[in-house]
């Protein structure tokens, strides 16, 4: 396929009828499908076939969908263009010639080029939302907690949530109605969002709706990216919602923070890989040590082994209270400002991303460049709150896409306001 | 680059700490990057401090035997089992 959407290209057929049934799914290659090869964009599990579902693939069977394949990914979900992954990367189907975003840039991509009528992702720091807004369709992350992540293979546990994608608001809010709910495999998952209905949320009346606009989510943006987003606003106003400015000092922290966090839990997560149970073993000779440092140099990609080591070097005796401990100061604050903020307003917005799609090739080279692009995204992971991406327009032809952050299991509120803009 | 950027030899000793072999070319290009971010990453000493009272609680579910996998299904993407072991490279 020219786009190189799926890494596997499998037919996994569900429940005869549900919610679901007739509708097609590709699922992000880092959530565990049984018997079908889940490789999370790594050499390291590219022969790896799990003996189990994720609850959400056992939620979607039930529903009745059927999975279509193995979206594309950054490996491990680490990346904001899809170009980590060892599979390659995946062309824009919105934008040919651009990158689709990370680090689920198969799962949008999978749904913009209509391989698929819905896709799940997982978003640790913006890996629904910033492809979604490349990919120029909707993608949704939900409340830290809302969905099992049990069979998602972890990289930063606190943070990440399985989310999904769709071409409209209602069709991305019924496959989250389907997903949604505690679940006794996953002990951070909560019951507050267990009777909730999402579909029937997409009314698009934001008539009295507030929004606040952090302004230093708008700093630094492209200019084309923020004449856009303000046109959107703008619509939403003529439909009654209001709007106020907020500030958020906090976030000129938080991508610091969120890489700190993230990077030292994916140190600990990925020490699994050893070659011996599952995974690249590369049949190396010597002692334990020896023979696991000799495979995980062949199997882990470059991002991988950067963010490996660096959270190991933060996780370290003399650097943990000078990076961890700070950075979850980072987080307490970020927190903190978020609940400020949402106690005067219903919804927050920005731009999702401050840039449009990036060109293929364009940004591989200096990691930190990269990392900074995750600005408006990653302090909704820092808060556990939820959030939309939806689009909001294009500039030089290219997607943009429109973020509304909401209150903890509120999802409701963003799913009304986000389809104000359809 | 701030004065305390991190050299060669302390990534070559995360590198050993975190099971990961690295080529010499690999220890060129972290060493460079990891200054960059690291400098980066000293921003948060900006960061006031913050009550942090997060509303924890333990989970914890009975202590009863449950069905797990079979040793067939546990040992399938083991590259070297034996037996019904997973064999592995000697400790020392």
């Amino acid at each position: 396929m020219s786009e190189n959407i799926f890494i596997t290209e499998e037919t996994i057929d569900g429940a005869a009828d549900g919610p679901l049934a007739g509708q097609t799914v590709a699922v992000k290659d880092n959530i565990s499908t049984a018997s079908v090869r889940t490789t999370c964009g790594s050499a390291m599990l590219e022969e790896y076939v799990p003996p189990y579902d994720a609850t959400v693939v056992t939620r979607l069977k039930e529903a009745g969908a059927t999975i279509v394949g193995k979206a594309n990914m950054d490996e491990f979900g680490m990346g904001t263009t899809n170009e980590t992954s060892y599979f390659g990367s995946v062309d824009n189907p919105a934008a040919p010639g651009h990158v689709p975003g990370g680090s689920s840039g198969g799962s949008a991509a999978a749904v913009a080029a209509g391989k698929a009528d819905l896709a799940l992702g997982s978003d640790t720091g913006g890996s629904i939302r910033c492809p979604a807004a490349f990919c120029g369709v909707v993608g949704i992350k939900p409340t830290y907690g809302l969905v099992s992540r049990y069979g998602l293979v972890a990289y930063g546990n606190s943070l990440e949530q399985i989310g999904p994608f769709a071409n409209s608001v209602e069709d991305a809010a019924s496959l989250l109605e389907v997903i949604a709910g505690s679940d006794e495999r996953d002990a951070t998952t909560r019951a507050d969002g267990d009777e909730t209905t999402y579909a029937d949320a997409a009314t698009g009346d934001v008539d009295g709706l507030s929004i606040g606009i952090p302004t230093e989510l708008l700093e630094g943006a492209d200019e084309g990216v923020v004449e856009t987003f303000w046109d959107a606003i703008g619509d939403l106003e003529d439909q009654g919602a209001s709007t106020h400015d907020v500030s958020l000092p906090s976030v000129e922290h938080a991508v610091e923070a969120y890489y700190v966090i993230a990077m030292s839990e994916a140190s600990s997560n990925l020490a699994r890989f050893d070659g011996v149970r599952y995974g690249h073993s590369g049949g190396y000779d010597g002692n334990w040590n020896e023979a696991f440092s000799a495979a995980r140099q062949e199997g882990f990609g470059d991002e991988v082994k950067r963010r490996i080591l660096l959270g190991t070097y933060a996780l370290s005796a003399g650097y943990h209270d000078k990076y961890y401990k700070k950075a979850q100061d980072a987080r307490a604050w970020v927190k903190q400002d978020f609940d400020e903020a949402l106690s005067d307003a219903d919804v927050l917005a920005s731009p999702t991303m401050p840039v449009p799609p990036f060109e293929l090739g364009e940004s591989l080279d200096d990691p930190l460049q990269m990392y900074l692009a995750d600005a408006n995204t990653v302090p909704v992971n820092l808060a556990d709150l939820p959030a939309i991406s939806v689009p909001a327009g294009e500039t030089d032809g290219l997607p943009v896409g429109l973020q509304l952050v909401g209150p903890a299991f509120d999802e409701r509120t963003l799913i009304r306001a986000a389809s104000a803009l359809e | 680059m701030s004065e305390d950027a991190v050299s060669s030899e302390e990534v070559r000793h995360v590198a050993e700490l975190a099971r990961v072999d690295l080529a010499d070319d690999e220890v060129d290009r972290f060493t460079r990057q990891f200054a960059d971010i690291l400098e980066y990453f000293e921003t948060l000493d900006e960061v006031p401090a913050v009550d942090r009272e997060a509303p924890l609680a333990n989970v914890m579910r009975p202590d009863e035997e449950r069905e797990s996998l079979d040793s067939e299904a546990a040992l399938r993407n083991a590259p070297e089992p034996e037996d019904d072991y997973f064999k592995g490279p000697n400790v020392s």
